[in-house]
């Protein structure tokens, strides 16, 4: 191994201390601090998570003002998706996937640079709101004009931190399929990827179709608001059921944004500690294909109790059933995966079997919120809020959690703690369905979702889910623990980890060192 | 490596053009949506007859409306200033009324329409009427009302003829903004 000379993790040469992490040009400097950004905005949204369920705990209003509690809902909302999911996945993809297809770097290594220093001002800006004039933006997630053109100066803040960060993410998205496309080692075809590859590929054409209509949103709300156009707005002539039908058009391939590259690293785990190679490799690019390609003919289910016509719902109620169908192929496949397998049960493969037992809850109850009759009873309730936590935390969340397990032997070149990943998967795994699965029944009963108080007879589902929720925050400290004994010390791992780990980033050693593949490998 | 990197720029300037297309796509959704929304229908709320809708006149038949007027409010008076209009269905038509207050004091009445045949009532779409709002009134005042209306198309065939008839309240409460009383 001509690379096995370098054997320390920090750079041979070039600046030391707070320099070398600005002017870093390396994927892997670049993807730790990904990784570390989207950890301290996980915590960040989950201090807020805390503070809404401590609210809810029972009725009544104790804890915040009710537009306070609005404002905590809405940026707990933003920053798990913007500050949490999102960029822990470009993390990922810019550690793994140069040493998944041996390339040396990625392709636009400054501008990858570009691309995470504009997340920390974007991350300012939408947490500094709260102290603006008004306080944070107060409209939900989903940013709905009217309310979103009635806002104080904190929305403009949010608006113009999205508007930051998409151009981040559409940088990223770039630089990831310029590097799959052109740096692949020789003998690599694209059917010969490894799954997470192929899936953080076709999420990057996603990013590129919709963060830039997300941005034209925001920017034709930042008209409504400041320039005197009526866009959204109803007294100059706008719709605001358009804003709806522009930002679902952003917002459900977004969905598959945060879904795709965790299926990726499902799609590594799985196959690994069943010691078989993924079951369905072929059907698995093409279902991940059709996913993205269908993301973009669902978005008004979104929005059925809009006044759509007959027809229009059952379009969309009809696309989104039809997702089921790759998806199911994807879930069969990893059970086709396990079947006979020789299966040990690490950490990495613990979030992989909760993702895909858990995850596929949140998909079905998805495919109950698509059937419009029952869809008009649920819109806004917490069975959605149930549904896409489901899909959320114990989907993207619980694969970024196996997929952390998996590669930090890799990245910090010392074996985590078992003992502590095992107490973070149980308890993640039991606080997660105590907090969420309740929210089911609130729903059905007709809670509605993103209000500080609630009627006497939804008090004992909310205690328990509050309970759950403290319990499932807590848990995080595990995470953070076993991570920080990890990067300290612990048991050298070896080059290939896992004994039934396969390509290339095993074959470099452990932790990779700084620069790897700087000759391509030759694929045998 | 040079083809590598020229390979990368070519690449970096075709996503960088999709990127910016798709924000302008973002824009141009707004009049693609006001487009589709006219073209096909799928935004507009209501039943069908909620609204004027674009329909070509049906000239092969005409419709003979006509107008009647009642009071239940002494002292005033109400009247058709025509007392039949011939028209196609799908045709907008107008027909103008006079409503005077003969009476020693001011009043707010409002009319109340009704159909002969009562059947015909839902294919007479009324695009502005003065039965839509009160009208107040001072002693000795008179004004000129007028209604339009369109005789929808699917106007059974077997009714040539549909009377309009007004009937005129008295209403409670404040006047209309903007009108003196």
């Amino acid at each position: 191994m001509e690379i096995a000379h370098h054997t320390g993790h920090a750079p041979a040469h070039g600046p030391r201390g707070i320099t070398r992490w600005i002017t870093t040009t390396n994927h892997k400097d670049i993807g730790t601090m990904y990784l570390v950004f989207s950890a301290t905005m996980f915590f960040v949204g989950g201090m807020m998570a805390m503070t809404i369920r401590m609210e809810l705990f029972q009725p009544g209003l104790q804890l915040v003002a009710p537009d306070v509690f609005n404002q905590l809902v809405t940026m707990h909302g933003l920053i798990m998706v913007f500050g949490a999911i999102m960029p822990a996945f470009v993390g990922f993809a810019n550690w793994q996937i140069p040493l998944m297809i041996g390339a040396p770097d990625m392709a636009f290594a400054r501008m990858n640079n570009w691309s995470f220093w504009l997340l920390p001002p974007a991350a300012l800006l939408l947490t500094g709101s709260f102290l603006a004039p008004g306080g944070a933006t107060a409209a939900g997630w989903t940013l709905y004009a009217p309310l979103s053109i009635q806002q104080g100066p904190g929305m403009d803040l949010a608006i113009f931190a999205i508007h930051i960060m998409g151009v981040s993410s559409i940088l990223g998205a770039i630089n990831i399929i310029t590097t799959v496309l052109n740096l692949r080692a020789p003998g690599m075809t694209l059917m010969k990827m490894p799954m997470f590859c192929w899936t953080w590929l076709i999420t990057a054409f996603l990013l590129i179709a919709v963060m830039p209509v997300l941005a034209a949103a925001v920017t034709m709300l930042l008209a409504d608001r400041h320039f005197g156009t009526h866009f959204f707005s109803a007294a100059g002539g706008g719709d605001p059921v358009l804003f709806q039908h522009i930002f679902w058009f952003f917002g459900h391939p977004e969905v598959y944004i945060m879904i795709l590259p965790a299926f990726g690293i499902v799609s590594q785990v799985i196959p690994t500690f069943a010691r078989k190679p993924l079951f369905g490799y072929a059907s698995m690019v093409y279902a991940t294909a059709a996913i993205a390609i269908l993301s973009f003919f669902v978005w008004a289910h979104h929005m059925f109790t809009t006044g759509l016509s007959l027809g229009a719902q059952l379009f969309f109620m009809y696309a989104t059933i039809l997702i089921a169908v790759p998806t199911g192929v994807k879930v069969f496949n990893w059970v086709a995966t396990l079947w006979r397998g020789s299966i040990t049960f690490e950490t990495p493969m613990l979030f992989a079997l909760g993702f895909l037992f858990v995850f596929t809850i949140g998909g079905l109850t998805g495919l109950i919120c698509a059937i419009v009759p029952v869809d008009v009873q649920l819109q806004d309730t917490y069975y959605v809020v149930a549904h896409f936590h489901y899909v959320l935390v114990a989907g993207s969340l619980f694969a970024l959690f196996a997929g952390t397990y998996y590669w930090l032997p890799k990245w910090t070149g010392h074996r985590y703690d078992e003992r502590l990943g095992q107490w973070h998967f149980w308890c993640s795994m039991i606080f997660f369905n105590v907090a969420f699965f309740p929210m089911h029944f609130l729903g059905l009963a007709g809670m509605p979702r993103r209000i500080p108080d609630y009627a006497l007879q939804f008090a004992d589902f909310n205690v328990i889910s509050s309970l759950g929720a403290f319990g499932f925050g807590l848990s995080q400290l595990l995470l953070l623990a076993a991570i920080v004994k990890c990067v300290r010390g612990g048991e050298p791992a070896a080059p290939r980890a896992w004994d039934g780990a396969q390509g290339l980033e095993w074959l470099v050693p452990s932790p990779a060192p700084h620069h790897t593949w700087e000759q391509p490998p030759r694929l045998p | 490596m040079d083809s590598v990197a020229s390979a990368n720029r070519r690449t970096l300037v075709k996503l960088g053009l999709a990127s910016a297309g798709m924000f302008g796509f973002g824009f141009a959704l707004a009049p693609l949506y006001r487009t589709f929304c006219r073209l096909t229908g799928f935004n507009e709320l209501g039943g069908a007859g909620d609204g004027a809708r674009d329909v070509a006149a049906d000239r092969s038949r005409s419709v003979r409306l006509e107008f009647d007027a009642n009071l239940r409010l002494p002292g005033w008076e109400l009247r058709p200033l025509q007392t039949s209009v011939t028209a196609h269905p799908g045709e907008p038509v107008q027909a103008r009324f006079l409503l005077r207050n003969l009476g020693p004091r001011a009043a707010i009445a409002q009319a109340v329409p009704s159909y002969a045949p009562a059947g015909a009532a839902p294919f007479l779409t009324k695009l502005e009427c003065f039965c839509f709002a009160r009208q107040a009134l001072a002693p000795g005042e008179a004004r000129e009302l007028f209604v339009t209306l369109v005789v929808a198309p699917g106007l059974p065939a077997e009714v040539p003829v549909v009377t309009l008839s007004y009937t005129l309240f008295e209403v409670e409460g404040p006047a209309p903004l903007g009108r003196a009383s």
